[in-house]
């Protein structure tokens, strides 16, 4: 869409949003390596600055759906601009909850750490899963600013490997339960943060799928492989 | 060639029409379909040839020297354009409504009747019975049933509208053309007018030519977009306006019209 709208109001407000909103996704992404952080580093540092974040991105949430809907009343957006407003309001609703799942993370380690025990002798942990989510979240947003398809689609065909990530921690942590009791309480916690990983994933991987509605007019949720393929390539 | 690979039969089939007015061509061969008992409404800016393709379906350009079409506009296997049968009947199967309402000078009564008594020959109560229905058709009747015998001219503009529609109605039509029916009424009034365009579907094959985007989207089946003479792009209402093919229609519908 390189072309301008004739109403100048009309390209200045559609534009607020979309910044607006990478720039909630930046937040967001900021939060996330944050609550990682906590974790894998046990750096207790970010807390204060996750709290105060996790205020910014949900007021932010709430400031955009309210742009998104004056947009949608004043100017009714038709074909790609219709789509890119319905997209960018999906959007921010996965973002905000990938901002709940940074701050499970970081509640889930902090609590690790006040009992003391952070990490599991020989397991061989989640960092492969963690660093998958954040890059995932961060191409995401990239593919998102530059509406780019091809990189929409690597991304949804990337969340298999969290899954997959995501139930082989699963079963070495139930392989520790089993041979250790003591281990279950920081076991679960673990498995709390995994999963919270794993749904990060799952929210970049929607906010991927937003990208080639946006920009094909095609919906992939729950799409197949080939379906997908043929939506990036047409 | 617009084809819309719908299992509905086109009740018009336009193939290759040109118009031309004087030495101006206003339409270069477009070639369409229109469904059978759906709406279809023809949007593109000032100038693009959607009334011009619309008054070639009744033939009303002929009512003007130097305005001629060649192609085929074909309508149950007749070619309209070249058609020996009196004009008057084309135009009876082919009714119209234009922009500004445009009631008879007499009743409301005989702005139905007058019509109906070109093409039949009724009786009493068979012409009141069909000025009846066709002013409940258009969502008139219960409005005007008291004072059918007062001047047509004394009603608001949108009942002068619904007026115009059963006037139109009243005499058995296959086709309803309608060039911007509602661009001189009240938003009321417009509301009643698309809702009868849903009901009128049921019976005849609605076009309409409108500059509302919003109009079209709400009230048609089928979209055709046009720019300077040039048919666009054919698609289902809902797929031009939320995922149109052509990069033109997008930009027109999305107000990035230069």
């Amino acid at each position: 869409m390189d072309q301008t709208h004739i109403s100048s109001q009309f390209d200045a407000d559609l534009e607020d949003i979309r910044t607006r909103m990478l720039q909630m996704g930046g937040l967001v992404e900021q939060q996330v390596r944050a609550a990682i952080a906590i974790y894998a580093d046990s750096n207790l540092g970010h807390q204060e600055t996750i709290k105060a974040t996790e205020v910014r991105i949900n007021q932010m949430e709430i400031e955009l759906d309210d742009r998104c809907t004056h947009l949608i009343v004043r100017r009714q957006p038709a074909a790609g601009d219709l789509r890119l407003v319905m997209a960018i309001v999906k959007t921010i609703t996965d973002l905000e909850r990938i901002g709940d799942e940074a701050d499970k993370i970081a509640r889930y380690a902090i609590s690790m750490q006040e009992r003391g025990q952070v990490h599991l002798p020989g397991f061989s942990d989640i960092h492969i899963a963690a660093s998958t989510a954040v890059s995932m979240l961060k191409d995401a947003l990239d593919a998102f600013a530059r509406l780019d398809v091809s990189m929409a689609g690597n991304i949804v065909l990337q969340d298999k490997h969290i899954d997959n990530e995501f139930r082989s921690v699963l079963r070495q942590l139930i392989t520790f339960m089993m041979e250790d009791p003591r281990t279950i309480s920081t076991a679960l916690d673990i498995i709390w943060i995994a999963k919270a990983i794993e749904r990060i994933g799952d929210h970049a991987q929607n906010i991927a799928e937003y990208v080639i509605f946006v920009a094909k007019g095609t919906d992939v949720r729950h799409a197949s492989k080939e379906t997908l393929e043929q939506a990036v390539a047409s | 060639m617009a084809e819309l690979n719908l299992d509905i039969a086109p009740k018009i089939k336009v193939n290759d029409l040109n118009f031309y007015y004087g030495a101006f061509k206003a339409l270069k061969s477009v070639s369409l379909d229109i469904p059978e008992k759906k709406v279809t409404a023809f949007i593109g800016p000032s100038g693009c040839g959607k009334s011009t393709l619309l008054r070639t379906f009744n033939r009303m350009f002929e009512l003007y020297p130097d305005q001629r079409a060649e192609g085929e506009i074909i309508m149950d296997g007749e070619n309209l354009l070249t058609s020996k049968r009196d004009v008057g009947l084309i135009r009876a199967e082919i009714g119209m409504v234009f922009q500004k309402p445009t009631p008879f000078p007499m009743s409301i009564y005989d702005n139905i009747a007058f019509g109906v008594r070109l093409f039949e020959n009724l009786s009493r109560s068979a012409m009141e019975d069909r000025v009846e229905s066709a002013l409940t058709k258009s969502a008139l009747w219960k409005e005007v049933k008291d004072k059918l015998h007062q001047s047509g001219n004394g009603l608001s503009g949108g009942q002068q509208q619904r007026l115009c529609i059963a006037r139109a109605i009243a005499i058995k039509p296959k086709v309803l053309l309608m060039d911007e029916p509602c661009s001189a009424l009240d938003p009321i009034s417009t509301g009643f007018i698309e809702e009868l365009i849903g009901e009128l579907k049921k019976d005849y094959t609605v076009v309409i030519v409108t500059h509302n985007m919003q109009q079209a989207a709400r009230a048609s089946d089928f979209t055709a977009y046009m720019y300077l003479g040039d048919l666009i792009e054919l698609g289902k209402t809902d797929d031009i306006f939320f995922r149109p093919k052509d990069k033109r229609t997008e930009d027109y519908i999305t107000g990035r019209f230069g």
